[in-house]
């Protein structure tokens, strides 16, 4: 399926990461953004609601982030690909019903451009401190997709991706923006809309009354379906059975909280996204993630100039986590070093897969600026030595 | 038994689900049966009909009524029907829900729908509880109730819903009690009808929990004290309606007024300043 | 005044009430706001112990259905009975 042409601005662009995720959420079929202002998130909402005027969508800028976290989901169940913009304050707000898109299995989007935090923290400065929140945020067993940009391109080609995990997956996903990469401007190469791949939402042909909203027919996801068709579908927070009735006893629970992790756990290969060079025979491996990976970029290429054989990492896909990989580089380097802009977060996720293979160490940052290319050089030669 | 007669209720109702939850001599059934008469009333197909309800007692009635239904989280029925109304021009949307959930958690985005006037009718159960959750206090609890929550009766001041709605710029609001079956169900097909917020509050006995605590007897001597007390006065003044504990009743359709909805505002607006290049928002195709 | 009530009792109903007995829960909303008091709490249980309401004065039905419309628990509905033509 490919993106409708009459909405794609075709070309190249110099604009910045929050414009470039506009567009590309406009590209990907999203028609419907419910938000409500924060700092370094708005200009997205912003670009939205100066395009989504002329091109037959509806930008509405709700009073709290409770509401837009909600709002858009009303709208994805009337049929629509739809999203909320934000940062971590407003995520944490969204929280509740992050876990409601997952229990109901609703394809949605949100957009958390991060800020420094904890609290109010620093609005206008970048930090990676949100990760485990967007993995474990709301309450429950569940999974979600996260997906982290790391230059203005790819906040236009990955919100096209989420958008199209949302719909493969059913499930939440989110796109760990940071303020750096939303406020830098870059070039962006926008394609011809027929050359950008976009995942339709295909509804169930069953026909009412021999059709179950969250019986497993075929694959490993619920049919869709939206209000309108004459199914009389019923949604609930609630644990559910297959009809979409309330459930609620252990079995019932075991049954579909299981299966709302396993459609997205069984799929990590498919899922995950990530980019790895010269790990093979490597004294040390440094993984990175985001706005990060291209400081490290550019640290690994000074060292290999010296001759030092430093593997690089980049993951795109943060959650799920994709163990095979970092085991993988685990067998083939000396030791890793993981560079995030927070107080260590999927540093415990790399430890952990890893187990003790290889030494595994941090550089982190407590947020608000990027870490200096001076600090990724002088550890990965510590290590290296 | 050819052709029993079947109860005009049943064809809005997911009748495989019954017995439902609600304790014996609540008000919500009886609300559910002015709602169904009413929506057939307005002539509203079921397929173009779509229920929200937040949680509470009232909440389940999403998971009762056979449309496309959503039972939401606590306080966020409103907003969840904001985006659905909004994306769905043609079908009418019904938030369905408590006082509690409606009007404390829920406040902030009851208050803003109202002004922003977005097309759903909301009707609220208001049973002066939380039902659900044993009985705490809410925000129309009326001062001196006991509550689980009060144990020694209710200090705080309370809303008036109607003046709240109508102060919000709600299209239309009405109050009725579970007693007044007739014209509940007639206010219930005016506001189906209306573009734009509409707003009905209806008064509702919990008998397990309120009037128990309260000393009140049970439904039935709730609905009685709603036929002694309540006085009818359409088109009063909103402000002029509040309540207290088992105060008189002013009931009523109190607020008709025509403002433009959400979208007609969007609409002539863009209209306006871009002309031939809007594109109106059609919703899902 | 009896010659009245004995006209009255010797017309056909107007209407016949049903009654789903599973679903009643015994609040008798039905019984006290039934206008021609047709119904009565009764000493009959359903299964789940609520006293059902029984039909008392089955002639006096209009068929008005404010039992079904005052019913909580959709137990219990009214229905005009269909006229033959010219009765």
């Amino acid at each position: 399926m490919k993106a409708d042409s009459s909405a794609v601005l075709t070309g190249m662009h110099f604009i910045d990461g929050n414009e470039a995720c506009g567009e590309g959420a406009i590209a990907a079929g999203c028609r419907f953004v419910a938000g409500y202002p924060i700092t370094p998130s708005t200009e997205v909402v912003e670009q939205i609601a100066r395009r989504f005027p002329k091109i037959g969508g509806m930008f509405i800028q709700m009073e709290d982030e409770i509401a837009s976290s909600i709002c858009f989901q009303g709208a994805v169940w009337a049929g629509l690909k739809a999203m909320t913009v934000t940062s971590g304050p407003g995520i944490s707000l969204m929280m509740e019903h992050v876990g409601l898109a997952a229990i109901t299995e609703c394809p949605s989007v949100f957009v958390n451009v991060q800020r420094g935090g904890p609290s109010t923290g620093l609005p206008t400065l970048p930090a990676q401190q949100d990760v485990m929140q967007a993995r474990w945020g709301s309450h429950g067993d569940y999974e979600v997709i996260a997906l982290a940009p790391s230059s203005p391109q790819e906040c236009f080609d990955h919100v096209i991706t989420c958008f199209n995990l949302a719909e493969k997956y059913r499930c939440p996903v989110f796109f760990m923006m940071d303020e750096t990469v939303g406020h830098m401007l870059g070039k962006v190469k926008i394609p011809p809309a027929d050359e950008i791949e976009v995942v339709e939402r295909v509804y169930t042909k069953r026909p009412p009354g021999e059709y179950l909203p969250y019986k497993i027919y075929d694959g490993d996801q619920p049919e869709m379906v939206r209000v309108g068709m004459g199914h009389r579908i019923h949604s609930t927070g609630l644990t559910h059975d297959e009809r979409g009735y309330p459930d609620m006893n252990a079995e019932a629970q075991d049954k579909m909280v299981r299966r709302l992790c396993s459609k997205i756990t069984d799929h990590v290969d498919e899922i995950s996204i990530a980019e790895s060079d010269q790990v093979e025979g490597s004294d040390v491996t440094i993984v990175s993630y985001g706005i990060t990976a291209r400081v490290v970029a550019y640290a690994v290429d000074l060292l290999r100039e010296q001759g030092l054989k430093v593997g690089r990492v980049r993951l795109v896909t943060l959650w799920p986590f994709n163990e095979k990989l970092i085991k993988d580089v685990a067998q083939n380097t000396k030791a890793i070093i993981v560079a995030e802009m927070n107080l260590g977060q999927m540093v415990y996720e790399v430890e952990r897969v890893v187990a003790g293979k290889v030494p595994v160490h941090l550089i982190g940052h407590a947020g608000g600026a990027m870490i200096e290319l001076q600090t990724i050089m002088d550890k990965i030669k510590e290590v290296a030595s | 038994m050819s052709d029993t007669p079947v109860n005009p209720v049943d064809g809005l109702l997911r009748m495989e689900r019954m017995p439902h939850i609600w304790c014996g001599g609540c008000g919500i059934g009886t609300s559910v049966n002015c709602f169904a008469r009413a929506v057939d009333k307005a002539g509203i197909d079921h397929e173009h009909l779509h229920v929200v309800s937040g949680i509470g007692c009232t909440g389940r009635v999403a998971g009762y009524v056979n449309v496309d239904s959503f039972h939401t989280t606590h306080g966020r029925a409103i907003p969840f029907a904001t985006g659905l109304s909004l994306s769905r021009p043609d079908s009418k949307v019904v938030v369905y829900s408590g006082d509690g959930d409606l009007t404390a958690i829920g406040g902030n985005h009851f208050i803003h729908a109202a002004r922003r006037n977005i097309d759903m009718t909301v009707i609220c159960v208001n049973n002066f509880t939380y039902g659900m959750t044993g009985g705490q206090v809410t925000p129309t609890t009326p001062y001196s109730a006991k509550a689980s929550t009060t144990p020694y009766g209710n200090y705080e001041h309370t809303f008036n819903l109607p003046n709240l709605a109508d102060s919000c710029g709600a299209q239309f609001v009405a109050r009725w009690t579970v007693y007044h079956v007739r014209q509940l169900t007639r206010s219930m097909t005016k506001a189906l009808k209306i573009k734009g917020f509409s707003f009905i509050e209806v008064i509702a006995p919990c008998p397990t929990l309120y009037q128990r605590r309260n000393k009140l007897g049970d439904g039935v001597m709730a609905l009685q004290y709603y036929k002694d007390q309540s006085t009818i006065q359409n088109g009063a003044d909103t402000a002029d309606v509040g309540l207290s504990f088992q105060s008189d009743l002013i009931v009523g359709e109190f607020v008709e007024r025509e403002n433009l909805t959400f979208m007609e505002g969007y609409e002539k607006r863009m209209k306006e300043i871009l002309g031939d290049g809007f594109v109106p928002y059609k919703g899902a195709k | 005044m009896g010659t009245e009530a004995e006209k009255e009792s010797s017309a056909p109903a107007k209407g016949k009430v049903y009654l789903k007995e599973d679903l009643c829960k015994g609040c008798s909303f039905c019984v006290v706001f039934c206008p021609t008091d047709v119904l009565a709490m009764g000493g009959r249980l359903n299964y789940k112990g609520y006293h059902l309401p029984d039909i008392v004065a089955p002639e006096k039905c209009n068929g008005c259905d404010m039992c079904g419309l005052y019913c909580p628990d959709f137990a219990i509905f009214g229905v005009r009975t269909k006229r033959k033509k010219g009765e």
